[in-house]
C-alpha cells in the first residue's frame, strides 16, 4: 500500500475521533450530572434543581446530536478506509461494537426522546428514570468501546490462524489485561471534564451575579467532586501506567523518552526527542525519577526504546509530549479542586474573585487532557492496529490516495462548520441561562413536595454560609 | 450450524435493514417535504412530529452496518470501499441534518441556513442511501476477496435512478406520516403532495423492475424462469394493489391507513430487491456463507441479539405510543 493511503487514511481516522470524543466525553459526564440533579429534585422538591436540569439538557441535546452523527462516521469508517483491519480482527472487535449498539445506542437514542419531550407528558419518576437510561446508555458504550480498544492495544483470548484473529475466550477477550485501566481512566476522564464545564458555567454566572441559586449548586457539586475525584484519577492513570508497563513496555518507554534499557530511567522533563538519532536533544530530567516512579526503586530498570528495532517502535515525540499535556493537567485539576474546597472550608467559595474568574475560563481543559491522554495510547500503539497482530500500514482499503484526500478534506470542512456552531449555540445557551418559573413545571404528574418557607430560609443559609458539615 | 448461522443473520441484517429504511425513511422524508411548509411554525411542527424518534431511528443504521461487520466481514470489507463515495456523501449529509435538528431552534438569524441544511442533508443523504443500493445490486467488482474496481464504479444510471426513487420513496413515507400525526393546513397539504407521490414511486418501482431483470441476466433468470415466474407473479400485482388502496385511503381522508401502505410498498419492493440478488451479499460474487464471520463470532453476538433486540423492540415500540396522538402547535421543549 503507497505511504500516501495510509498517511491519509490515519490522518482522517485521527480527526474524525478526535472530534467525536469530545462530545462522549462530554455527555457521559453531563447525563450523570443531569440525572443526579433531577434525582436530587425528585428527593428534595427544590425548584432550582429543575432549572438546572432542564438548562443542561438543553446543552445536552445539542451536544448529543453532535456526537450521534460523528459517531455514525467512524462506524462505517472501518470499512471504508480501514478494510483489511475490519478483516483480520472484525471476528473479535466487531461483536464488541455489536454490543454497544445493542445495548448502549438504543437505550440512549430512544430514551434521549423522552428526556428532551417528556417534560410534560410524563410524569416525573419516568422522566427521571429515563434520564438514568441516557446516563447508563453512555457509559455502557463507554464499555464496549474501550473493551474494543483495549484489546487492540493488548489482545487476549484469541489465536490467529492464516493471518486472521478468532476468538477463543469472550471473557478474556472484553476483560484484556488493559481494560479495567482504562476503562475506570476514560469514565473518571469523562465526569472530571464535565465538572470543569459545570464548574465554569458555575462561575460564570457567579461573576455575573445572575442565577444565583443554580450557580451556588453547580460551584458546590463541581468542587466537591473534582477535589475527590481527580486525586483519585491521579491513582488510577499511575495503575494503568503500571499496567501498560508489563504489557507495552514500548509505549511507556516512548512515554518516558527512555532510549537505553541497561540503565535507570530519568524523569524528563523536558526534551526534544530524536527518532533518527535515537536521543534526546535539550533535556531537563530529574535522574532516576522514572525508574523511581514506575519501579519504585532509583536504580530499577525497564526497557528503552533501544531494545527493540526501530520499525517496532512509536514516533516518540507525540507520545512523549501528549503525555505531559495530560498529567500537566491532572495536576492542574488537583489543584483547582482543592483550593475550591479550602475556600469552601473558609466560607469564601462564591465571593473569591480571582478563583471564579481563572474556574469561568477553565471548562476546555478536561477535554485537551482527554484528546492528549488519547494521543498518548493511540500513538504509543504505534506501529500496531492490534499489537502483534496487524500493523497499521497493512490495514487500510484499496481505496486511491486522491478519494480519501478529498475525503479528509470534506470532513475537515463539515466538521469546521459544525463543531465552530455548535461551540457558539452552547455559549449563546449558557449566555441566556436557566429559564422558567417554580410553576411552570411539571405540570402534570406528581406534585412538588412543598416546603416551608422558613425550612427554606434555613437552608439558604445553610448554602449562603457555605460550610459543609463536618 | 455452519450452514444456517449465516442465514440467520443475513435475515437479521436484512430485518435491520428495513427496520432503518421505514423508521429514519420517514423522517428523512419530513426533511425532504420540508420545503413544503408554508411558514416557521409549520416547519417547527413537521420538525416536532419526528424529534422524539429521529435519533432512536437511525440507530438501524448503526445496527445494520456494525452487524454486516459482525457477521459478515469479508462483505463488509468489500462493500465500504466500493462504495466509498456515496457512503461518505450519506454520513456527511447526516451529519448536517442531524445536528440541524437541534441547531435550528437555538438559531436566530441562521435558522434559514439550518433549514437549508435539513433539508439538502436530509435529500443528500436520502439519495446516496439509494446509489448505494443501486450500486450493490449492480454487482461490485471482486478479486481474491478484496475490491477490485475503481473508486467511481458505481456510478452508473442505474444507481442514479435507484437514488431518485429512495428519495421520492422517503418522500412518501414522510407525507404519509405527516398525515396521521398532524392536523389542519400541514395535513391536507401532505395529503396532496402523498398522492402525487404514490404515482411517482410506483412509476420508480416500475423502472427498477424492468431495469434490473433487462440489464443482468441473473436477475432476468431468478423472475422469469419457470416455475420461478409463478411463485413471484403475486409480489408486483399485491404491489400494484397496495398503492392503490393507499390512493384510495387518501382520497377518503383515512389517517392511519397511508402510512401503513406506503411501509407494505417499501417491504414489497425491498422482497422484490432481496429475491433478485439471494444468496448473494456482494453480487454477483460473494454469497453470505463465503463472508461470514467466524461460527464463534456469529453465535456470540447473536445470543446476546436474541435476548437484547426483543427489549429493544419493547422499550421502543413504548416510546412510539407515548408520543402518539397529534403534533400540536408548539410542542417541543425549546
Amino acid at each position: 500500500m503507497a505511504f500516501d493511503q495510509i498517511l491519509l487514511a490515519r490522518a482522517q481516522f485521527a480527526f474524525t475521533i478526535s472530534f467525536h470524543i469530545i462530545f462522549p466525553a462530554f455527555t457521559i459526564g453531563l447525563s450523570a450530572y443531569i440525572a443526579t440533579v433531577l434525582v436530587m429534585w425528585l428527593v428534595t422538591g427544590r425548584e432550582h434543581y429543575h432549572r438546572l436540569a432542564r438548562f443542561w439538557t438543553k446543552i445536552f441535546a445539542v451536544s448529543f446530536a453532535m456526537g450521534v452523527v460523528s459517531g455514525i462516521v467512524l462506524s462505517y469508517q472501518f470499512g471504508t478506509n480501514w478494510s483489511r483491519f475490519s478483516v483480520v480482527v472484525g471476528n473479535v472487535v466487531a461483536p464488541l461494537i455489536g454490543y454497544e449498539v445493542l445495548t448502549a445506542f438504543f437505550l440512549e437514542a430512544t430514551f434521549l426522546g423522552v428526556m428532551l419531550f417528556g417534560w410534560r407528558r410524563v410524569p416525573p419518576w419516568l422522566h427521571v428514570l429515563s434520564a438514568i437510561c441516557v446516563a447508563a446508555g453512555t457509559s455502557m458504550s463507554a464499555f464496549w468501546i474501550l473493551a474494543a480498544n483495549s484489546w487492540m492495544q493488548t489482545p487476549a483470548g484469541h489465536e490467529v490462524r492464516d493471518g486472521i484473529a478468532y476468538p477463543l475466550d469472550w471473557f478474556a477477550i472484553i476483560f484484556n489485561p488493559s481494560f479495567p485501566y482504562r476503562f475506570a481512566h476514560m469514565l473518571t476522564a469523562a465526569y472530571l471534564t464535565t465538572s470543569f464545564v459545570v464548574l465554569a458555567v458555575g462561575a460564570r454566572y457567579l461573576v455575573a451575579g445572575r442565577h444565583l441559586d443554580e450557580a451556588r449548586t453547580m460551584l458546590r457539586m463541581a468542587v466537591g467532586f473534582i477535589a475527590i475525584v481527580a486525586p483519585l484519577q491521579l491513582v488510577i492513570g499511575d495503575q494503568h501506567g503500571l499496567n501498560t508497563l508489563v504489557h507495552q513496555p514500548v509505549k511507556i518507554a516512548a512515554i518516558e523518552a527512555h532510549w537505553d534499557g541497561s540503565k535507570p530511567g530519568d524523569l524528563v522533563l523536558f526534551a526534544w526527542p530524536d527518532d533518527k538519532a535515537e536521543t534526546n536533544h535539550y533535556e531537563i530530567a530529574i535522574p532516576r525519577g522514572a525508574s523511581l516512579v514506575l519501579r519504585h526503586d532509583p536504580n530499577g530498570l525497564f526497557e528503552g526504546l533501544n531494545s527493540v528495532p526501530a520499525a517496532d517502535r512509536p514516533p516518540v515525540a507525540p507520545a512523549f509530549f501528549a503525555f505531559r499535556a495530560m498529567v500537566g493537567i491532572g495536576f492542574v485539576m488537583i489543584a483547582a479542586g482543592l483550593i475550591g474546597v479550602a475556600l469552601w472550608w473558609r466560607g469564601r467559595l462564591f465571593d473569591t474573585r480571582w478563583y471564579l474568574a481563572l474556574a469561568s475560563q477553565g471548562w476546555w481543559i478536561g477535554f485537551v487532557a482527554v484528546i492528549a491522554g488519547w494521543t498518548v495510547t493511540e500513538s504509543g500503539r504505534q506501529p500496531w492496529l492490534a499489537t502483534g497482530i496487524l500493523r497499521t500500514a497493512d490495514s487500510v482499503s484499496p481505496v486511491p490516495a486522491m478519494t480519501i484526500a478529498i475525503s479528509l478534506a470534506l470532513f475537515v470542512i463539515v466538521y469546521g462548520i459544525v463543531f465552530a456552531m455548535g461551540i457558539y449555540y452552547i455559549n449563546r445557551l449558557i449566555a441566556r441561562g436557566p429559564e422558567g418559573h417554580a410553576g411552570e413545571a411539571p405540570a402534570r404528574g406528581l406534585p412538588n413536595r412543598p416546603l416551608s418557607a422558613a425550612e427554606e430560609a434555613g437552608r439558604e443559609m445553610f448554602t449562603a454560609s457555605g460550610r459543609p458539615r463536618r | 450450524m455452519e450452514w444456517y448461522l449465516p442465514v440467520i443473520w443475513a435475515a437479521l441484517i436484512g430485518v435491520a435493514v428495513a427496520f432503518y429504511v421505514i423508521l429514519d425513511g420517514f423522517d428523512l422524508g419530513i426533511g425532504i417535504l420540508f420545503p413544503f411548509g408554508e411558514n416557521e411554525e409549520e416547519r417547527d411542527q413537521m420538525m416536532n412530529s419526528v424529534a422524539p424518534f429521529w435519533d432512536g431511528n437511525e440507530t438501524w443504521l448503526v445496527l445494520g452496518g456494525g452487524g454486516l461487520w459482525v457477521a459478515f466481514p469479508q462483505a463488509y470489507a468489500v462493500i465500504m470501499p466500493a462504495l466509498y463515495v456515496p457512503v461518505i456523501v450519506m454520513l456527511l449529509a447526516l451529519v448536517f441534518r442531524g445536528v440541524a435538528f437541534e441547531f435550528r431552534w437555538i438559531a436566530v438569524t441562521s435558522k434559514k441556513y439550518w433549514n437549508f441544511a435539513f433539508v439538502a442533508g436530509s435529500e443528500l443523504a436520502a439519495f446516496a442511501q439509494g446509489v448505494i443500493l443501486g450500486g450493490l445490486i449492480q454487482g461490485i467488482n471482486v478479486d481474491n476477496g478484496q475490491f477490485a474496481g475503481g473508486p467511481l464504479d458505481w456510478f452508473t444510471p442505474f444507481a442514479l435512478l435507484c437514488g431518485c426513487a429512495l428519495v421520492a420513496g422517503y418522500a412518501l413515507l414522510g407525507a404519509t406520516w405527516l398525515v396521521m400525526k398532524t392536523e389542519g393546513a400541514i395535513a391536507a397539504n401532505a395529503r396532496a403532495n402523498a398522492q402525487t407521490l404514490i404515482v411517482v414511486v410506483i412509476g420508480f418501482m416500475a423502472a427498477v423492475s424492468l431495469w434490473t431483470p433487462l440489464a443482468f441476466p441473473r436477475i432476468f433468470e431468478r423472475w422469469f424462469s419457470l416455475p420461478n415466474l409463478f411463485y413471484l407473479a403475486p409480489i408486483p400485482i399485491i404491489t400494484a394493489l397496495v398503492a392503490y388502496a393507499a390512493w384510495r385511503a387518501l382520497a377518503r381522508g383515512a389517517e392511519y391507513l397511508p402510512f401503513f401502505c406506503a411501509i407494505a410498498l417499501f417491504l414489497l419492493g425491498y422482497l422484490g430487491l432481496v429475491i433478485s440478488s439471494y444468496p448473494y451479499l456482494v453480487p454477483p460474487s460473494l454469497t453470505v456463507w463465503q463472508t461470514a464471520a467466524a461460527p464463534t463470532s456469529q453465535l456470540f453476538t447473536l445470543i446476546g441479539t436474541a435476548i437484547l433486540l426483543p427489549i429493544i423492540l419493547f422499550y421502543y415500540g413504548f416510546i412510539y405510543w407515548l408520543f402518539r396522538g397529534k403534533v400540536r402547535p408548539g410542542e417541543g421543549y425549546h
